[in-house]
């Protein structure tokens, strides 16, 4: 057997790299580490899509038509939402990663110094489809410019029984918070409480905590940047909820992440939780799995409601979705050119329509879509975005301090250290002000 | 020929350079100094940097000397992390080294199967943490926790057991999963102290009148010191600076009543971008081990002299 040598091993090693064009050798001739990303490839980090559906399209409809309209190879990766950010650091630091990164809410507030430019695109897509939604404007461009392009808000609504709510009397869904307790007070004595998260977790927690606040007439900041948590509008806030939590919820909702409350409604266990439309969409699938205790499928005796409005107004929290083009990406040109072919329209359509309306678009062209007729449950997913009026850190930016603040949870624990007895309501508000005092100094 | 010379000469000119035992010494040395200097001190250096400045992600920022230590001292959220830390690092150790060494006295018996049991004890230590504590995180879950069914069923309990949803609890329930997970680490290091001491003592000992718990404390506990407190001082750097079992079980939930130092540092360096205070963080882990390391290995040492 021929002995291998180093020179023979480097030729051979040459020889074998594929796609290369000058093996190890030439790599080390060269002192560069081989480019394996090719000039026209763009690779796109994303979440694990709740509709799995939906990262089908983009990887069995959107890459090969991308790559025949324009020519670019699409790379789709996925993971779970709670890792991008580590992703995204690690990427922004090293300047090496995805050309293309998908992130949540105010993220574009803390990544804006490393993101390209994508304002022609943004204002292309918003003058052809009837303007991007306020909130999503607010979120993506920093300084009169698109840090990033929004690419989608999955609107957090109450998904709830029917049937159980009728049980109850309440024939509609409650108005009011005030309604609400009452008829979550008789759910939860005939064993089916609300559920609701107020643990530390991404999505449901603050997206509840943050409208419920607000519908108090609480807020984090005035119109200067200044503290002003601490108010009796808040405290009312945290004494109702600690009342309502003790009387109608599951009190297990403290430990509960994301994905509880889908668990926990599909097994029958609670009768009502804000969520995005997953639970339905769940239920609408698994038919034959997921029924009522009269054995009807359980997607029939779903439906769902916005928050319900409080002493001062009804508000709502959107999960907002963006696409970062990153400055160190070697294809920044081609990544824009992707994302302008995905909102067109004909392109977009493809992974807007299943969703079935989990994901509602970013312009308001969307709210127009014929889809929205096919299923009466969805349909007040339709407009959802339209009840989105603040953004966190009201009433200043959401900028990097109010990022601060909820990636801290400060609101959602201020409740949860009152809900679970830890605190009393005074102590919480007081506790959350000074947290957020440190914040905004 | 002149070439064959010249290779001759340079390697006996090597073999000449290599008898010196200062520079042998220092050849043998380099690289397991280079690999430290690289993925330890740089890293270690950096963060240190790191914790000096305003640096968030995608900007340097700038030199604000203490202020991210500050900003930390003065950060309730810190303070809890800090207490939970140093409460979760002692009850999780004494359990570990409890269960570990009545372990390993269990496993260092003459009985069938004994190898199959010593082997099966470590799956806990081998399976991946990220693993473990989902399984555990189910079997703790408010909703559907098997053991509240179990109790439930067996009529023990008429309401669920708040297992993740309470703070005194979930802090509990952590510190059972660390020792589960860590208790087979203890026991097999044990264990192989314990065969190291020679059965002659134990039956002179016996024959001195010694019972079962004199000839343990007296005899076994001794020879075993040296041992368990190298054992300790793994298990306190490896649960002070614990990260996954946490972030997979509670998040540091509910209301923070389960926040580590490193679950916080993550969540301020990684989730909010902030870099410096991130580190700034992390780095109030170092003097504490330090110390633990440092009384530890003098206490060694000082046995060693004795």
């Amino acid at each position: 057997m021929a002995r291998i040598n180093r020179r023979r091993f480097l030729k051979a090693s040459g020889a074998a790299a594929v796609g290369a064009k000058m093996g190890i050798a030439g790599i080390l001739v060269s002192h560069q580490a081989p480019v394996f990303a090719q000039a026209n490839t763009v690779h796109i980090l994303r979440w694990n899509d709740f509709v799995p559906a939906a990262d089908k399209v983009l990887r069995e409809v959107f890459a090969p038509e991308v790559q025949k309209a324009l020519g670019l190879k699409l790379n789709v990766e996925t993971v779970n939402a709670n890792d991008i950010p580590a992703r995204a650091t690690s990427a922004i630091q090293s300047g090496n990663g995805p050309d293309i990164f998908m992130i949540l809410n105010n993220y574009p507030h803390l990544y804006s110094s490393a993101a390209v430019d994508v304002s022609a695109v943004a204002e292309e897509v918003a003058k052809a489809q009837g303007g991007i939604y306020d909130a999503a404007t607010q979120l993506n461009r920093i300084g009169g410019k698109w840090v990033s392009m929004p690419w989608s808000m999955v609107p957090a609504l109450i998904a709830y029984r029917k049937s159980w709510f009728d049980e109850v009397g309440a024939k509609t869904f409650p108005k009011t918070w005030k309604e609400y307790h009452d008829v979550g007070k008789k759910l939860k004595a005939a064993k089916r409480p609300i559920g609701q998260t107020l643990g530390n977790t991404f999505g449901d927690a603050p997206t509840f905590t943050y409208p419920f606040l607000w519908s108090f007439g609480g807020q984090e900041t005035d119109a200067k940047g200044k503290v002003v948590l601490d108010s009796k509008e808040t405290l009312e806030s945290v004494r109702f909820m600690t009342q309502f939590w003790k009387d109608a919820h599951d009190e297990g909702g403290l430990a509960w992440d994301d994905s509880n409350n889908n668990r926990a409604f599909l097994s029958g266990d609670i009768s009502a939780s804000m969520n995005g439309a997953s639970i339905y969409v769940a239920a609408l699938n698994g038919a034959d799995k997921f029924k009522t205790e009269k054995g009807a499928p359980l997607h029939t005796d779903i439906l769902h409601a916005p928050l319900p409005a409080g002493p001062k107004g009804q508000h709502g929290y959107h999960t907002a979705f963006n696409h970062m083009v990153m400055k160190y990406s070697k294809n920044a040109k081609g990544a824009i050119e992707f994302l302008r072919w995905a909102h067109k329209q004909e392109n977009y359509e493809k992974w807007f329509t299943v969703q079935k309306g989990f994901a509602v678009g970013p312009t308001r062209a969307w709210e127009k879509h014929a889809m929205w007729e096919k299923d009466p449950v969805m349909k007040p997913f339709q407009t959802a975005p339209l009840l989105q009026k603040r953004l966190m850190g009201y009433q200043g930016q959401p900028d990097k301090k109010a990022a601060e603040a909820w990636n801290k949870f400060i609101v959602t624990v201020m409740y949860a250290q009152a809900c679970s007895g830890k605190m009393k309501p005074e102590e919480a508000v007081k506790w959350a002000a000074g947290e957020l005092g440190k914040i905004y100094t | 020929m002149i070439a064959a010379n010249g290779k001759r000469e340079s390697v006996s000119r090597l073999t000449r350079l290599l008898e010196s035992e200062k520079l042998l010494a220092t050849a043998l040395l380099a690289p397991g100094v280079i690999i430290l200097a690289l993925f330890i001190a740089y890293p270690f250096v950096m963060a240190l940097w790191y914790s000096f400045t305003s640096m968030r992600v995608g900007d340097a920022g700038e030199f604000v000397g203490l202020a991210n230590f500050t900003k930390a001292i003065n950060d309730t959220i810190f303070q809890q992390a800090f207490e939970n830390t140093v409460f979760y690092t002692f009850w999780a150790t004494v359990f570990k080294l409890a269960l570990g060494m009545w372990l390993a006295l269990l496993l260092n018996r003459h009985f069938r199967f004994k190898r199959v049991v010593r082997a099966t004890m470590l799956l806990p230590f081998i399976i991946p943490t990220v693993l473990s504590a989902f399984a555990w995180r189910w079997m703790f879950d408010p909703t559907f926790s098997v053991m509240n069914w179990a109790l439930h069923h067996a009529g023990l309990i008429t309401d669920r057991l708040p297992f993740l949803s309470d703070g005194d609890w979930a802090m509990w329930c952590a510190v059972a999963v660390n020792t589960w997970r860590g208790m087979p680490f203890f026991a097999i290091t044990l264990l192989a102290g314990l065969q190291t001491i020679s059965p002659d003592l134990h039956e002179a000992a016996a024959l001195d009148g010694a019972n079962a718990w004199h000839r343990f404390w007296h005899v076994t506990w001794p020879l075993l010191l040296p041992v368990t407190l190298v054992v300790v001082v793994f298990s306190v750097i490896q649960t002070f600076s614990d990260f996954q079992l946490i972030y997979v079980l509670t998040g540091g939930g509910p209301a923070n009543s389960t926040h580590l130092i490193a679950t916080y540092a993550y969540q301020i360096g990684i989730g909010s971008g902030l870099l410096g205070e991130g580190a700034a963080l992390s780095l109030f882990m170092f003097p504490v081990l330090f110390a633990v390391v440092w009384v530890q290995l003098r206490y060694l040492k000082r046995m060693e002299n004795a």
